[in-house]
């Protein structure tokens, strides 16, 4: 079965969520330019984007309609080489409006499994539960005569665990998207002992025909980004913590303080608090108990993310991407106030911001927000003069941030010598491209 | 061509922002003035220096593609929206294609010398940033021969004009030609910076000339130009008032408020041919040396030059065929500065089309408020230094790849 082959029947497996839909759309993308190719003229496509809810399925049609028009307008000059025998086809509105079609007919949205039992390969991208992942792919591989290959989505379960409880040997790889797929360039690429060559390979052509970053990943449960992620993120809700015991504060200023640093003087797109939230705080709880039972010498767990989920915050997005609320309150995607446990409200940042920042002190004169270094040329040299600035500084923000940034590092480095990342490069790189970070967390700043 | 048997004049011209990507106002999410906000604020602007609508015998709009880009026909009847005293007089619309504002020129020229108008308000509107530019192209298209448009490039135009482009470059060499090609973007921003309305005129790239030598990339674009290397999607109205003498006195106008026309030319070729030589303007070359000899000047009397550079290599090949540099030596014409605000023969003195902006149906109009403003001294910022010897300026408007040209010789009145 060669590559072309491999793709003519293929299942998304909750193929209505967040990452679902992206990997569907992607993949019907991929599936259809294949189609277009002259050798591939005679074979049929199938993509089945399995779901279990008929609404959600009803609205990633209309994303998928959106997302593809918007990206053949991308690719028209292609498309028309493609579409250059149809002689009805001839202005690029024409050739876009039947390239949506063509893709949109590839997908058959469905709601039972059993359309699984005829494909090749299957994209797994349901809930973030291994007894779940487990009991589908039995179901299908009991089901399926062609023995098809697994590629699962899962950010946190080791992948030889679903491998060997679902006995699939050989079959199954890590192909971790990260959120969301069709913007996102890294894949974390984990396989199993036993991950054949081919399906090693196939995973490799298909990610290069997606223009996705690969970086390795050793099978150990959150792999490289969410080892990374979930450590950062338990670091700071304990930092918070601390604040309050130290510091005398409340719990919202110092969510607002950490918050503010993590973003602000670390130069990363969103503060601590904010991409918890972005992420779920019912995800993050989960991926960290996924996690913990593997982990000896560390406790990753945060009795505040289930105090949250109990009290009813979950944080993650509306199905319009709108961010829901989480330890932070958000207006127009900003965040505006802060968690209180003891009301359970929020309070208002306009209430606590003068306070706070005061507790920070002045930002050393050479930071600048993350949009303006990331995409800078000079982004190098930039960092260097600020983080040598944030070095001779003493300022309580500062050191804050210092502290924060030797942590980060620790655990980049934890993750190399655990063994769960190949190199300090594969680090960095899940970092740079998964986390829009503007720089590694192994660095010498 | 026989001589103009009446005297003409072109004054009272005005152009409204040229707006597209470049200006600050644009924001592509959010809604936009249309086609009746550009005609209203052009003419209402031409009328208020002529005193009025009480003076304009008939009024005449260029427009390319309303039909299409804002799904509006019969642009002529806008002309009473205006101003009600425009009602029940004539007006008409012309088209063809780019050269639509030209021809509406020429229109109200052949008004005044039959002597069924003293007074044309000539307008020209194109508003095309309602649809995105991959959409835009197949409406651009039509202004080609529709038979070709299925083995055409999916950007229309400019595969038609990165396939002249590649043939420069081969005869000349590409480095050369991109060179001066580089320079004719660099001239245009810095010229569209001195003027308010311009599309670029917020432009603030510090090195022109290496944004100009983009490397072209044929998997996203065309072979042979960049972005930088093409005139700009527009919306904008430009309007100006044509005039007999009887018609100057009847609106008070002086004279040195006024340039006149002695000469134009207007030329047609076959939509259906294929160019005969990809790096020569034929038309265009025709239509010019017509419109000069109808004038009784040469180039070397020319004080200033508003020409059609759709794309950069427009620009170039228009400069070979005008006679300025031989054939192949346009590039470096271009490159030793002769085309600058400074140089031998400045041209397009606001941006042209690369910098100033193409609203398509409108540029014709635009280019000949450019030269009246250069000419009365009315250009501000722009404003460029014109010598005693030389009081002329020239306008070449072309529609479709080299099918349709207007051209128009004026002078200080």
């Amino acid at each position: 079965m060669n590559y072309a082959e491999r793709l003519q029947n293929v299942t998304v497996l909750g193929a209505a969520g967040k990452m679902g839909s992206g990997i569907l759309l992607l993949t019907a993308i991929e599936m259809v330019d294949l189609s277009l190719l002259p050798e591939n003229k005679d074979k049929s496509f199938f993509l089945n984007a399995m779901d279990i809810s008929d609404e959600a399925l009803s609205g990633l049609m209309k994303y998928l309609k959106v997302q593809v028009q918007k990206l053949a307008e991308k690719k028209t000059v292609w498309l028309r080489k493609m579409y250059s025998d149809r002689k009805d086809l001839i202005e690029n509105g024409e050739i876009i409006d039947q390239y949506v079609f063509d893709v949109l007919s590839v997908v058959r949205p469905v709601t039972s499994l059993e359309p699984a039992y005829k494909s090749n390969l299957i994209f797994e991208a349901v809930a973030e539960n291994a007894d779940l992942k487990i009991k589908i792919f039995k179901q299908i591989d009991a089901n399926n005569p062609d023995k098809p290959w697994f590629f699962t989505n899962t950010s946190s379960v080791p992948i030889t665990k679903l491998e060997t409880e679902a006995e699939l040997k050989g079959r199954i790889l890590g192909f971790h998207f990260y959120n969301p797929p069709a913007i996102q360039k890294l894949v974390e690429l984990i396989l199993t002992e036993n991950t054949a060559k081919e399906t090693e390979e196939f995973a490799l052509a298909y990610a290069k025909k997606l223009r996705k970053k690969i970086v390795y990943s050793n099978d150990f449960a959150g792999f490289i980004g969410n080892g990374h992620f979930m450590r950062d993120a338990l670091y700071g809700i304990n930092k918070a913590l601390e604040l309050v015991e130290k510091e005398n504060i409340s719990f919202p200023e110092a969510v607002y303080i950490v918050d503010k640093i993590s973003r602000d003087f670390l130069i990363r797109p969103m503060g601590i608090f904010q991409l918890i939230d972005y992420v779920g705080v019912d995800v993050c709880s989960f991926i960290m108990g996924v996690m913990n039972p593997y982990l000896e010498d560390e406790d990753l767990y945060s009795p505040e993310l289930h105090k949250l989920l109990e009290q009813g915050v979950k944080g993650g997005q509306f199905s319009s991407g709108a961010q829901k609320d989480g330890f932070l309150k958000y207006e127009k995607g900003r965040p505006v106030a802060a968690y209180d446990f003891k009301t359970q409200k929020y309070v208002d940042y306009a209430d606590i911001q003068a306070k706070c920042d005061a507790k920070i002190g002045a930002a050393p004169a050479s930071l600048k927000p993350w949009k303006a270094v990331n995409f800078n040329k000079q982004k190098a040299a930039i960092l260097k003069d600020y983080f040598a600035e944030l070095n001779g500084t003493d300022s309580f923000g500062g050191k804050l941030a210092i502290e924060y940034l030797k942590n980060s590092k620790d655990i980049g480095k934890k993750l190399v010598n655990m063994n769960v990342a190949r190199c300090d490069e594969d680090v960095n790189t899940v970092l740079l491209t998964g986390f829009y970070h503007a720089y590694g967390p192994i660095n010498n700043y | 061509m026989k001589k103009l048997r009446r005297k003409i004049y072109m004054t009272a011209g005005y152009n409204t922002i040229s707006l597209g990507t470049g200006r600050k106002e644009f924001n592509p999410k959010k809604p936009r003035p249309g086609l009746e906000h550009y005609l209203k604020e052009a003419g209402k602007a031409t009328l208020k220096m002529i005193g009025g609508a009480d003076n304009v015998d008939e009024s005449v709009v260029g427009n390319f593609m309303a039909a299409r880009f804002n799904k509006q026909g019969h642009t002529a009847a806008f002309v009473p929206m205006i101003d009600e005293k425009l009602r029940y007089k004539p007006s008409i619309r012309v088209e063809g294609a780019c050269a639509s504002g030209s021809l509406a020129l020429a229109t109200g020229i052949k008004s005044i010398l039959a002597e069924t108008a003293e007074v044309v308000l000539c307008l020209g509107v194109e508003v095309q940033n309602t649809m995105k530019a991959i959409y835009g192209a197949d409406v651009l298209a039509g202004a080609g021969w529709y038979q070709k448009r299925k083995e055409g490039h999916a950007y229309f135009f400019p595969g038609q004009f990165s396939d002249r482009a590649g043939a420069y470059y081969e005869k000349y060499g590409k480095e050369y030609a991109r060179k001066g090609m580089a320079t004719w973007y660099k001239n245009a921003v810095e010229n569209a910076r001195l003027c308010p309305t311009a599309q670029e005129y917020h432009n603030k790239t510090e090195d022109l000339m290496a944004v100009g030598l983009t490397e072209p990339n044929g998997n996203f674009f065309v072979d042979n130009l960049s972005v930088y290397d093409c005139s700009k999607v527009s919306d904008s109205a430009s309007a100006i008032a044509i005039m007999s003498e009887e018609g100057l006195k009847r609106c008070g106008i002086d004279k040195k408020d006024a340039v006149e026309v002695i000469g134009y030319a207007q030329c047609e070729e076959d939509l259906t041919q294929d160019p005969g030589d990809l790096t020569e303007l034929s038309t265009i070359k025709h239509a010019a040396h017509q419109a000069l000899e109808n004038a009784e000047i040469t180039i070397d009397d020319l004080g200033t030059l508003e020409l059609h550079d759709c794309f950069s290599i427009a620009g170039l090949l228009t400069m070979e065929a005008l006679g300025f540099a031989e054939r192949g030596k346009g590039a470096q014409f271009i490159a030793d500065g002769n085309t600058a605000r400074d140089g031998l023969i400045p041209t397009n003195t606001t941006g042209g089309l690369v910098g100033w902006g193409h609203p398509t149906g409108a540029t014709g109009v635009h280019q000949a408020v450019t030269i009246w403003e250069q000419l009365t001294s009315k250009a501000g910022d722009a404003q460029i230094e014109l010598k005693e010897e030389k009081p002329y300026g020239m306008t070449i408007n072309m529609g479709g790849d080299d099918k349709t040209v207007v051209s128009i010789v004026y002078k200080r009145a």
